[in-house]
C-alpha cells in the first residue's frame, strides 16, 4: 500500500533479534524495554499514519547515561535507531523500520531547571513543548516556538525538526530559541553543545543538529531561551472576498512596518470545518479569513488594532471583528489550533507544508485548487500568511489505494510550485520520508552530497534515523 | 594589516569558483576577505595568496513587503543599509562596524557579517546574524558551489548549512550570496541611564528590565572610570506613544536602582552605535581585547576576575552576558588564562578578538573545544575543506 520506497532491510539484524533484545534488557532491565509485538505495535507509525513499520525493539531509556549505553551497544549490533518524542511528526520523521530500535524519549520528561535572572530553562527533551511554557507562566515567562501539537509534542521532536509555530512570526522558530544542547552520538560518546549564554564557541553546531531530524545523534537535553510574555494580547478576524484581497492586506501590513506576533489564513473550506468544530464565529460567507494577533499593553494593543484596521480597509474586508474578551479569544484561537484535528474528522488528508515568497499568494492557492481538482481532489488551505508557511489539507479516503497515491502526487506537484516560485519543501514539519524524493527539486546533487557528508561525520554508517531527508539514490556508500 | 599578494578577486560566481578550485589543485592556502576590516580576528595565518570577494557586488533581491534582502557577498554593508532606510527597514542584529577597534580602513561587506557572525547590541532581542541569516551561497573548499535555505522566512529543508557557515570564518567555504531577514525600522526610539551602579546591581537591573514585558532592545553597562560615573543603559523602540507608556513603566520597575534619566531618539542612535563599536572601552592600539560571552549573571565575576589579576577597561552589553575587557598589561597571554579559568566553572567562552601577532600565536584565540567537539570539528572541516586550503588556521590549529 506504501508508495514511498524505504531502504533495504537488513534480516541479519532481525535475525539477532533476542541477542540484541537480551543486551538492551540487560542496561535498561525488561521494565524498560518494550519486546512483544502487540507492545511494539504502538509505535509503528507516527502522524503520517499512512506508513506502518513494527520495530525490532522500543527502549526507554531513564537518563543521558542510559542513553549513552544504549547507543554503544547498539553501535555494535548494526541495527538502525530511530529517536522518538511524541511520535506526532507530519513527515514520517519518527517512522521506524523492522530492523531499527525506537530509542523513546518519554522517561526523559524533567525540567532540570529554571534560571529567570538568565531567561533561560534547561529541560530534558522528552518534556512536552507546552509544559515548558507551563512551568515559567506563573512568573509571566514563555517558550515561544508552539507548533500546533504543542500539547502533545516534545521538545526533542522539535529539535529535530526545527520546529516553527503561529507565533515565529515575530519570536522566530526552534534555532532561535536554543542555547544549548546534550547529545549522544552514536557511539555513546555524550557531547555538550552551547551552554546557558549567546553564540556557542567554534563552529555552529547547535544550527547544524537543530533541524537535523534526528540524523546525527540523540539530543537527551537542551537549554532554551524563556521570553517574558507580553501584558495582553488580542486577536482580530478578517474575512475577504478573494484570495488577493487578503494576500494585498498581509504585505501591507507587513510593508507599514508592523510585525503582528501571528497572520494566520484559513480559505473557504478550512473555515466551514473548523467553525463546525470550535463555534469560533468565524464568518462563513468570505473567501479568506485572516485571524492578526497584536500584543502589548491595553494602550498598545488598541493603537496595533486601530493602525492594521486603517490598512485593511482599503482592501475592503467583508468582516473584521476585534476580539472582546479572553473567552472569544481562546475560541478564536481553538478553531485555528485545532484545525488539522478538526479537517481529519470528515476526511483522510495529506498536509503539505511548502514556503512560497508572500506576494506570490494568490497565484500559488488557485494553481493549488487546480492541481487538486485535476487529480480529483479537495483541499483546504490553513496557514501562517505572515512568513508564507502553507498548510494544503490534501482530502482522501485511506481505504482507497487509488486516492491515497493521487493525494501523493497532488501533495508533489503543490511542493514543486512551493520550488518553482522561490519558495521551499518544508517550513516547519520536516523532510522526513514524506519529501525525501522531492529534494532534488530544490538542490542540486552537488547541495544534498555536502549535507550528507555532513551526516557521514556524525553517523558513518548511517544508522540514525537513516531512511529520511535524503533521496535513497545518490547517498553514500556505507559499510554495514 | 592587509592581506597576502597575489589577490585574486573574481568578478562573478563562475570566477569564484575557478579561483577556489585552481588554489585546491596548487593545495596553495588562501587567506579569504571582503573589505579587510577584521583581518585581526583569528589566528595569524601563513597564507601565500589571497580571494578577495569585493568585487562580488550588488544587491540581488529585496521585497520589502517580504523583510528579505539577498546581496553579493561582497557587496558593502552601508549599500545594504542605505538601500534598507529608503525603504524604513534595517538589519535587526545591528551588525558592528570593527574599524574603530582594528584600526582597519577598508569596506566592511554583507558577506563578512554572515561569515564572522556579526551582531551589535540588538542581539540580546532578535538574536544574532546567524539567526537573520536565511540562505546562502557558497563555494566549498573542494570547489563546490552549494546552495542552502532560501528567501522564505521558514525553511526545514535538509540541513541547516546556513547557520553551519554563519560564523566560521571563512574556513570551510567562501560565500558568494547571501540573503537575510530584514525588520522594520522603529517610529522612535529612546534611553533610559541609570547612574552610579556598581557592576553587580547594573546587571540585576538589566536582567530586571529584560525581564519584563516591555521589550527592552539594548541592555549594556559602562562602569565607572576616569571620572566618569557608571551608566547603564537600557533602549526601547517602537511607536512614539507605546515607547513613553513603557518608558514609565520601565522607570517605575528600575525605581529601587536610583535616579534615572532619558535619551531622546538622535542620543540613543549615536549612543548604541558607540557602544557596538566600541568607543567607551577606548582600546588604543596596542590593548588586548577579549569579548567574553557568559551568562548575564556571571558577568560581573568575570570582570572582577580579569581586574584583579591585571589593570584593564571593561564594556558589558547584552544584559551582562557579553563583556568586553581591553588591557595593555595582561601579560605574555593577554591575561587569557585568568579569564577562561575564570569561566571554566560557570560556562561560556571567551574570545581574543584583537592582540598582537605574537599573543594571538601563543595564544588560543577563540575558545578551546572540548576533546569531542574539537573532533567533530575538524572532521566537519575535512568535509568542507579537504585540502585545507580555505582561511587554515585562523580559527584554530589544523582547521
Amino acid at each position: 500500500m506504501t508508495h514511498i520506497a524505504m531502504p533495504a532491510i537488513d534480516e541479519a539484524v532481525i535475525g539477532r533479534r533476542d541477542e540484541i533484545v537480551a543486551g538492551l534488557v540487560a542496561i535498561l532491565g525488561a521494565e524498560h524495554v518494550i519486546a512483544t509485538e502487540d507492545e511494539r505495535r504502538a509505535y509503528e507509525t507516527d502522524a503520517l499514519t499512512a506508513y506502518r513499520a513494527v520495530p525490532l525493539a522500543v527502549v526507554l531509556p531513564g537518563s543521558t547515561e542510559e542513553v549513552s549505553k544504549v547507543l554503544a551497544f547498539l553501535n555494535g549490533t548494526g541495527a538502525k535507531v530511530i529517536a522518538r518524542g511524541a511520535g506526532t511528526s507530519l513527515s514520517g520523521g519518527a517512522l521506524p523500520s523492522e530492523d531499527a530500535v525506537v530509542l523513546g524519549l518519554a522517561r526523559l520528561n524533567r525540567i532540570v531547571d529554571i534560571d529567570y535572572a538568565n531567561r533561560v530553562a534547561r529541560v530534558q527533551t522528552g518534556v512536552t513543548n507546552v509544559n515548558i511554557t507551563n512551568a515559567v507562566a506563573g512568573q509571566g515567562f514563555f517558550y515561544a516556538p508552539d507548533p500546533s501539537s504543542q500539547l502533545a509534542c516534545t521538545i526533542g521532536g522539535n529539535i529535530a525538526m526545527n520546529s516553527g509555530g503561529a507565533h515565529c512570526l515575530k519570536y522566530g522558530v526552534t534555532t532561535n530559541n536554543i542555547l544549548g544542547l546534550r547529545m549522544v552520538m552514536l557511539d555513546g560518546t555524550i557531547v555538550d553543545i552551547g551552554g546557558s549564554e549567546c553564540d556557542a564557541a567554534g563552529y555552529d553546531l547547535l544550527g547544524l543538529v537543530i533541524g537535523s531530524e534526528g540524523q546525527l545523534g540523540v539530543v537527551t537535553e537542551a537549554t532554551v531561551r524563556i521570553l517574558r510574555a507580553a501584558e495582553g494580547a488580542r486577536p482580530m478576524l478578517m474575512g475577504f472576498d478573494s484570495a488577493e484581497s487578503a494576500g494585498a492586506c498581509v504585505a501591507a501590513i507587513i510593508g507599514s512596518g508592523i510585525i503582528p506576533v501571528a497572520i494566520e489564513y484559513m480559505d473557504r473550506p478550512a473555515i466551514k470545518v473548523c467553525e463546525a468544530f470550535a463555534h469560533a464565529g468565524y464568518p462563513l460567507d468570505v473567501e479568506a479569513l485572516l485571524i492578526i494577533e497584536v500584543e502589548g499593553s491595553e494602550a498598545e494593543i488598541a493603537d496595533l488594532i486601530a493602525r492594521i484596521t486603517g490598512i485593511a480597509e482599503a482592501f475592503k474586508p467583508s468582516t473584521l471583528r476585534i476580539s472582546q474578551s479572553a473567552t472569544e479569544s481562546a475560541a478564536i484561537w481553538k478553531g485555528r489550533k485545532s484545525a488539522f484535528g478538526a479537517m481529519g474528522r470528515i476526511a483522510d488528508y495529506m498536509c503539505m507544508d511548502g514556503v512560497i515568497p508572500t506576494s506570490r499568494l494568490p497565484e500559488v492557492l488557485s494553481r493549488i485548487t487546480a492541481i487538486c481538482e485535476g487529480y480529483g481532489l479537495a483541499v483546504a488551505n490553513i496557514f501562517h500568511a505572515g512568513d508564507g508557511n502553507l498548510h494544503p489539507l490534501v482530502l482522501y479516503d485511506m481505504n482507497d489505494p487509488d486516492q491515497l497515491e493521487k493525494a501523493e502526487l497532488a501533495g508533489g506537484d503543490i511542493l514543486k510550485v512551493c520550488v518553482e516560485v522561490g519558495g521551499c519543501l518544508t517550513g516547519e514539519h520536516g523532510v522526513g520520508i514524506e519529501k525525501r524524493e522531492l529534494m532534488s527539486e530544490q538542490f542540486t546533487q552537488v547541495d544534498l552530497d555536502q549535507q550528507m557528508q555532513v551526516k557521514s561525520v556524525f553517523d558513518p554508517g548511517w544508522k540514525l534515523n537513516p531512511a529520511k531527508v535524503f533521496p535513497l539514490e545518490g547517498r553514500p556508500a556505507v559499510s554495514a | 594589516m592587509s592581506i597576502a599578494a597575489p589577490v585574486t578577486t573574481p568578478d562573478d560566481e563562475a570566477q569564484l569558483v575557478e579561483a577556489v578550485a585552481d588554489a585546491g589543485a596548487r593545495t596553495v592556502p588562501l587567506a579569504i576577505a571582503g573589505g579587510a576590516t577584521r583581518l585581526g580576528l583569528g589566528r595569524p595565518m601563513q597564507t601565500a595568496e589571497s580571494l578577495s570577494t569585493a568585487n562580488l557586488t550588488g544587491i540581488t533581491l529585496y521585497e520589502p513587503a517580504e523583510l528579505v534582502i539577498s546581496a553579493r557577498a561582497g557587496t558593502p554593508l552601508a549599500e545594504i543599509e542605505t538601500t534598507l532606510a529608503a525603504q524604513n527597514q534595517r538589519l535587526g542584529f545591528e551588525p558592528v562596524d570593527h574599524r574603530r577597534l582594528f584600526g582597519s580602513q577598508g569596506t566592511p561587506t554583507i558577506g563578512a557579517v554572515a561569515a564572522a557572525n556579526v551582531s551589535g547590541p540588538r542581539r540580546i532581542q532578535v538574536g544574532a546574524a546567524r539567526d537573520s541569516l536565511i540562505g546562502l551561497r557558497a563555494v566549498t573548499g573542494a570547489g563546490a558551489l552549494i546552495k542552502s535555505g532560501g528567501r522564505v522566512m521558514k525553511n526545514v529543508t535538509g540541513y541547516d548549512l546556513v547557520k553551519f557557515l554563519a560564523g566560521s570564518y571563512g574556513t570551510l567555504s567562501v560565500l558568494s550570496e547571501v540573503t537575510f531577514k530584514v525588520q522594520p525600522s522603529p517610529e522612535t526610539e529612546v534611553t533610559l541611564v541609570l547612574n552610579g551602579l556598581d557592576d553587580d546591581r547594573a546587571v540585576e537591573a538589566l536582567s530586571t528590565a529584560l525581564g519584563s514585558p516591555f521589550s527592552v532592545t539594548g541592555a549594556a553597562h559602562l562602569p565607572a572610570g576616569d571620572g566618569d560615573v557608571a551608566r547603564t543603559l537600557i533602549r526601547l523602540e517602537g511607536f512614539a506613544d507605546s515607547v513613553d507608556e513603557r518608558m514609565k513603566d520601565l522607570v517605575a520597575l528600575l525605581a529601587p536602582y536610583g535616579a534615572t534619566e532619558s535619551l531622546d531618539a538622535d542620543a540613543t542612535r549615536t549612543l548604541w552605535r558607540a557602544v557596538g563599536d566600541l568607543e567607551a572601552l577606548g582600546a588604543p592600539d596596542d590593548a588586548a581585547v577579549w569579548k567574553v560571552s557568559v551568562k548575564p549573571s556571571d558577568g560581573p565575576a568575570i570582570a572582577a576576575a580579569a581586574r584583579a589579576a591585571f589593570a584593564c577597561r571593561v564594556v558589558y552589553d547584552w544584559g551582562g552576558g557579553l563583556v568586553w575587557i581591553a588591557t595593555e598589561t595582561g601579560g605574555f597571554d593577554a591575561g587569557a588564562a585568568v579569564i577562561r579559568d575564570a569561566i571554566a566553572p560557570l560556562g561560556g567562552h571567551a574570545t581574543l578578538v584583537k592582540a598582537s601577532d605574537a599573543v594571538r600565536l601563543a595564544t588560543d584565540v577563540f575558545q578551546p573545544l572540548a576533546p569531542p567537539l574539537m573532533d567533530l570539528t575538524r572532521k566537519l572541516k575535512a568535509r568542507f575543506d579537504p585540502a585545507g586550503i580555505l582561511n587554515p588556521g585562523r580559527m584554530y590549529a589544523g582547521v
